[in-house]
């Protein structure tokens, strides 16, 4: 398939900043639920946070829109949420929207929402980190719901998602200046997550390379026990279906660029969380280094997911 | 709405005779050419008359090479249109390597997964005869559809930014200006060879769902459970097996001759 770049951006961005959202949800329903002895967030940083979030996710689906044909009619992927897993993320991506907003206004001036009662952060926070995980998951399966591209349809594309949004926004929230106890725990919590993220790629890549096609090119003509060979294409020229589906520049250097997304997303941020923990002086560069390498490395991993997945209609060429 | 309409009991399509097909591309021009100018325009082209011309085709036509095959086992599952015992029969034959010419376009299938992940409703189904179109006006090009889509049958114009497909000439067949003769969709109209056949699948007793019964008609990629409404009726299995299909090498038994020409070899042999 081809990587349109505006789609792997989109996807890299705004799971980053979902990623962030979820773990904001879980860290004030944690602090909400007396948890507050593990490092409270202020208020002043939670408000941070959550815009650095709300920015990344906006810019992530407004690049979204460049690679669309029509972009002035976007409005109109909010209507088919019933069959539509592309609309399904649009609508989850904007209704997470509202509490995050909520919990923004509420971090703004605690005391003026004192009369909500306490149990409303709580419940907004619920919603935003269950909002934001939907969100992901209804990305992943916009590609895990495509028969004709076998590599998308694997059990592990939509937790891979939801792991590359947990382990962003747990670099995230440890990169934040001024959030020393939570960005402790973010760091731990990213060496663990990149482990496991790790897992599911190499578990995911060792799948895909050993899966045949199960369907032939005589499947796709109506001669299944017969042996084809391209005689001649139906046009000299490439086309949309060649330019598309057919992408083979990723897979002739998917080995190097495998080890290189790796090295990225999991091993150099868990290299610099703990020298962050064991020196938490220079926690304050190491934390926003491991994650700028971690956002390229899911940049290079996506990319890959594109290239290398081989789309049914390359049969027929 | 890009929910699927309760499956309609007309099921208009087509039925390809990859037995008769020549390989013409008369249906691909005239599918372009009616379509340039019908529900589906403007069918545009970029650099039509550049270096490297490139445009929007609802129709393409393959050629492959048939590897000729030995007598092998039939699947029976493979084929699930074919009739069990002969079809079976028929492909247990050695048969001979062979070119064949295949068009390759919509099937306006019973389970159209473009249709169902098109997030705005631009794509659907028609309930009352199963044709599955593009509301130009709507789309906003997100090219979903096509990923969806196993046989390519969906293509992006990056002029207008919308996807087009085939629309089974909606426009012809429907058409009352048109002769009733001419009532059927421009590809089926234009092949020289009449490898394409026009009609209700839906109707066990149409002239195509019988064409589709008495030679085996088989569904692409079946198994992805997309139950293209399209038929492909395979070629008929070729009388001369692979072994007759090869030159013979010649050899000459010189003890056979008569004496005059025993004795003109042996000169010749010299």
């Amino acid at each position: 398939m081809h990587p349109a770049f505006s789609v792997i951006f989109f996807t890299t961005l705004s799971g980053a900043g979902y990623g962030l959202m979820a773990w904001l949800g879980a860290v004030v329903l944690l602090q909400f639920g007396g948890g507050a002895a593990m490092g409270a967030m202020s208020p002043r940083m939670l408000a941070v946070a959550l815009a650095l979030a709300l920015i990344l996710v906006s810019v992530g689906l407004l690049s979204s829109t460049l690679h669309l044909g029509k972009p002035m009619r976007a409005w109109r992927a909010f209507s088919q949420w019933r069959s539509s897993w592309l609309s399904r993320e649009g609508v989850m991506a904007v209704a997470t929207y509202v509490p995050a907003l909520a919990l923004l206004a509420w971090a703004f001036a605690p005391s003026a929402h004192a009369g909500v009662g306490a149990i409303w952060p709580a419940v907004v926070a619920v919603a935003l980190l269950v909002g934001a995980a939907l969100t992901v998951g209804c990305t992943a399966m916009i590609y895990a719901s495509l028969k004709p591209i076998p590599a998308w349809r694997h059990r592990l594309v939509v937790p891979a998602y939801l792991a590359f949004a947990l382990l962003a926004g747990a670099a995230l929230l440890a990169a934040l200046p001024g959030a020393s106890g939570i960005a402790r725990l973010a760091s731990f919590a990213l060496i663990p997550l990149a482990f496991v993220t790790a897992a599911i790629k190499l578990r995911y890549w060792r799948d895909i390379d050993r899966t045949p096609l199960t369907v032939t090119r005589g499947d796709a003509v109506g001669l299944p026990q017969r042996e084809l060979d391209v005689f001649e294409r139906p046009h000299t020229e490439d086309n949309y279906l060649t330019r598309e589906m057919g992408y083979v520049l990723a897979r002739k250097h998917a080995r190097k660029l495998r080890r290189i997304a790796l090295a990225l997303f999991a091993v150099a941020p868990v290299v610099l969380s703990m020298i962050a923990l064991a020196l938490p002086a220079v926690a304050a560069i190491a934390m926003p280094l491991a994650t700028l390498s971690l956002l390229l490395g899911t940049l290079v991993e996506r990319w890959l997911f594109f290239a290398e997945a081989r789309h049914l209609v390359t049969l027929y060429y | 709405m890009t929910d699927l309409p309760p499956p309609s009991k007309k099921k208009l399509g087509l039925v390809i005779d990859l037995d008769t097909c020549v390989g013409c591309h008369a249906c691909a021009v005239s599918c372009k050419e009616w379509n340039a100018g019908g529900f589906a325009a403007p069918l545009t082209d970029e650099h039509p008359y550049g270096k490297d011309p490139s445009g929007i085709w609802f129709n393409r036509v393959h050629s492959y090479e048939v590897a000729a095959s030995e007598a092998a086992p039939a699947r029976a599952e493979a084929m699930p249109l074919a009739d069990p015992v002969r079809g079976c029969s028929e492909v247990a034959a050695p048969q001979p390597a062979m070119t064949l010419h295949f068009p390759r376009s919509c099937l306006h299938c019973e389970q159209p997964a473009c249709v169902t992940v098109c997030p705005t409703g631009a794509s659907y189904k028609r309930a009352e005869d199963g044709i599955v179109l593009v509301d130009e006006d709507k789309c906003i090009g997100c090219k979903l559809c096509s990923w969806a889509c196993p046989y390519g049958a969906r293509e992006y114009s990056p002029v207008e930014g919308v996807m087009k497909k085939c629309t089974l000439c909606i426009d012809r067949i429907y058409n009352e200006n048109l002769d009733e003769s001419e009532r059927q969709p421009a590809c089926v109209q234009a092949c020289p060879t009449r490898a394409r056949h026009f009609g209700d699948l839906g109707d066990p007793e149409s002239k195509v769902s019988k064409l589709v019964a008495e030679r085996g008609g088989v569904d692409l990629m079946a198994q992805l459970g997309y139950q293209p409404t399209n038929k492909y009726l395979p070629p008929r299995p070729r009388r001369a097996g692979p072994a007759e299909a090869t030159p013979r090498e010649e050899a000459l038994d010189t003890k056979q001759l008569p004496s005059a020409l025993r004795w003109l070899d042996r000169m010749l042999s010299r």
